[in-house]
């Protein structure tokens, strides 16, 4: 019988975590897209010196572990702003993650055919015209596989976030188990919870797949 | 002596074989004696295929019998991959294993399945390679060989089992047109040496010199059997005399 | 700037250590996922069915969820049935587990673009099934697998990062004391940065040059 109630207090405060680890993957990957998509452009469209820094930015920070670039960041971040460890976390975690688009955007921006670009420059687009709205439009279709994998990658380092106190689904499974005293039930608990949320993740991004693939 | 000759080395009787809802062998019967080459023609998807890889039992029959020299290879309790070693394949598109060297090739089932030590492998697969005229291209990696070159490791590869039957699978059907004639001269050139061969080729030249026997196929079944003179000449029905005519017809074309 | 370079000679001897508890992590727990992700992987395709699907269940339950979870359970859960696991143990087994999964997905689908013809051509011979599978399929499968099994590599090492959080003292562990010790969390973590930019291109280079080593013409793709 009290397994059963330590089951339901466990649920019941776990789940609450569910919505922030929600609010945090969603906030990471728009701050994310916005950067890799800048970056991206930068290093296919840009002069030589976005080009190089936006390679820098995508190599280092590829090579560090999300983990220390949250740490980093964090704590700069604190330095200047009163921020929540909400959103100095989503944050940290979306800069990393932007890295990882950039990737995918470079990719997809290539795989436009020239062509594209050349006719809008021959309608009388600006390059930042044709790149807004002929250009990012295509990529965006042709990127949208790898980015499925990058945003349910994104959830699941979201439980990083858990080192600067985030309460998330990691954080108050670890609360919880330190209430009943029960941490394999907490943390199964949290296991399958995530469980449920990346297999949903995959089915919406699948059904986004089929329905906006490119006739190319 | 005189009684094993006439002992055939392959008798088929009356398999059916099918895929879901689609029947592609409907009741074939076929007899081979040793060291006959029967040249098998048929519309594409007539079962050709189908066939001889029921004979091999790569896909065993739904019902009827083969034996292969006195064993029933479909009887309950036959080991197939023993049945195998005994049949030598050659298919359309080579199948050379990608990982290993042309010697490699012949090697590997030489090692592994024949159990030889490496040194008696090495020297059998060199002579098998010699048979096809290819020691030169020993260690060449198949991507490094032409079609005809891959074609004929493929030959050695089955030579190397010791076959007593080899099936050929359209084995010039994916090359180029100038690449089939050294395919062809290896395969002649095994017949003079006695191997009984069942050979799925729309090659009427080398069915006109080699084959002792031209059968063809249709609907799953032998509409018609003969020597090649006489399938060429005068086949008994109207639907022989059409497709012989049809692939004669696209065979000069090609030239 | 002076502060720096006396906070960096301070730093480096425990962070060195920390590197090598680091590399040991990666490098056992990548050699679990391998031997794990070996079999896992190859049964996933050739097995029988019933085994395929608790094969994919394994796999989905360590994809699907994330490593600092699997870490957590393994460390602070499993005593609850009985399995207590010191810290480094606690580590290898989840790490390996986890790559275990990745490594299995990645081989899957490396057996899975070796042609069909291949494992016809092999039966053909008289080769049984595991015998076609062990010498003609693995093969050339593990070939194929190179490029993904070097990302998996680097992955695990970035990954291990996460194990200070179970007081592994492993590059992290060693940066989370150094910068409560000295109160300088950020020009810390900036070197340990630098430690994982440097062990990641190592790593990288290695694996180009192993990649280049296992090229077959036709096979592999065209070595760089
Ligand atoms: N493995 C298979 N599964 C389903 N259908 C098959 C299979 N193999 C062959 N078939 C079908 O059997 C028929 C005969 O094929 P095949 O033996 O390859 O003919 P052929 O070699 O004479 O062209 C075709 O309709 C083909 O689609
Ligand atoms: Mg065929």
């Amino acid at each position: 019988m009290e397994f059963f109630q330590n089951l339901v207090t466990t649920f019941n405060f776990i789940l609450q975590g569910v919505w922030v680890t929600i609010g945090v993957t969603a906030v990471a990957l728009a701050v994310g897209l916005v950067f890799g998509v800048t970056m991206a452009m930068a290093r296919v469209y840009g002069n030589p010196f976005l080009q190089t820094v936006a390679a820098i930015y995508s190599v280092i920070v590829r090579a560090v572990p999300v983990v220390v670039i949250i740490f980093i960041l964090f704590f700069v971040i604190a330095r200047f702003v009163n921020l929540s460890p909400f959103w100095a976390g989503s944050l940290a975690l979306g800069f990393a993650s932007g890295a990882y688009q950039s990737e995918i955007f470079r990719g997809a921006f290539r795989a436009v055919p020239p062509g594209q670009m050349i006719a809008a420059r021959a309608i009388g687009m600006s390059k930042l015209q044709a790149i807004q709205s002929i250009i990012l439009p295509q990529a965006a279709r042709l990127a949208l596989p790898a980015w499925g994998n990058e945003a349910t990658l994104v959830l699941k380092d979201s439980t990083l976030v858990f080192v600067v106190g985030v309460p998330e689904i990691l954080r108050r499974a670890q609360q919880v188990s330190a209430r009943t005293l029960e941490p394999f039930l907490a943390f199964s608990v949290a296991m399958l919870l995530y469980l449920v949320l990346t297999l949903l993740t995959t089915q919406i991004l699948q059904w986004f797949e089929r329905r906006y693939r490119l006739q190319m | 002596m005189s009684s094993t000759a006439i002992a055939p080395i392959l008798r088929i009787e009356n398999i059916h074989k099918s895929f879901g809802k689609t029947r592609v062998l409907t009741g074939f019967s076929l007899t081979v004696q040793p060291q006959e080459v029967v040249v098998l023609v048929g519309p594409s998807g007539s079962g050709k295929s189908t066939l001889l890889r029921c004979i091999n039992l790569l896909s065993p029959p739904d019902s009827g019998r083969i034996w292969l020299e006195e064993q029933e290879i479909t009887a309950p309790g036959v080991n197939p991959d023993k049945v195998r070693q005994r049949i030598g394949m050659v298919f359309q598109d080579f199948n050379l294993f990608n990982h290993l060297t042309a010697l490699g090739n012949v090697m590997i089932g030489l090692m592994k399945v024949r159990k030889m030590p490496k040194k008696e492998a090495h020297d059998l697969a060199m002579f098998e390679l010699e048979r096809v005229g290819l020691v030169d291209r020993a260690y060449h990696y198949p991507a490094q060989l032409s079609g005809g070159q891959k074609q004929r490791v493929a030959i050695a590869r089955a030579l190397g089992m010791d076959p007593h039957i080899m099936l050929f699978d359209e084995p010039t059907s994916a090359l180029d047109p100038e690449l089939t004639g050294e395919v062809l001269e290896v395969m002649q050139q095994l017949a003079r040496e006695g191997m009984t061969m069942i050979v799925v080729s729309h090659e009427m030249g080398f069915a006109r010199q080699v084959a002792s026997r031209v059968v063809f196929m249709e609907g799953g079944v032998v509409v018609e059997e003969g020597p090649p003179a006489q399938m060429f000449e005068q086949p008994l029905h109207e639907r022989t005399r059409a497709f012989l005519r049809k692939i004669s017809d696209m065979d000069s074309g090609g030239r | 700037m002076e502060s720096f370079l006396q906070l960096l000679h301070n730093a480096v001897p425990s962070l060195l250590q920390g590197t090598g508890v680091t590399l040991q992590i990666a490098a056992i727990s990548l050699l679990l996922g391998m031997a794990l992700g070996l079999p896992v992987g190859v049964g996933r395709v050739y097995g029988p069915r019933w085994l395929q699907h608790l094969l994919a269940a394994y796999i989905t339950l360590f994809q699907g969820t994330p490593l600092l979870i699997q870490l957590f359970l393994v460390y602070y859960g499993l005593p609850d049935l009985g399995l207590t696991l010191d810290r480094m143990p606690a580590a290898f087994l989840t790490l390996g587990l986890n790559s275990g999964a990745y490594q299995a997905e990645y081989l899957r689908g490396a057996l899975q673009s070796v042609g069909e013809g291949q494992m016809t051509a092999a039966r053909a011979i008289g080769m049984g099934k595991w015998l076609a599978v062990r010498t003609i399929i693995l093969p050339q499968a593990l070939r194929l697998v190179l490029p993904a099994w070097s990302n998996e590599a680097i992955a695990m090492l970035k990954y291990t990062a996460v194990v200070f959080l179970i007081a592994v003292p492993d590059l992290m562990g060693q940066a989370k004391i150094l910068s409560s010790r000295y109160f300088a969390p950020i020009p810390i973590y900036m070197i340990v940065a630098v430690f994982y930019i440097v062990l990641v291109g190592a790593t990288y280079l290695i694996l180009r040059q192993l990649e280049r080593r296992f090229h077959i013409p036709g096979l592999t793709g065209e070595a760089h």
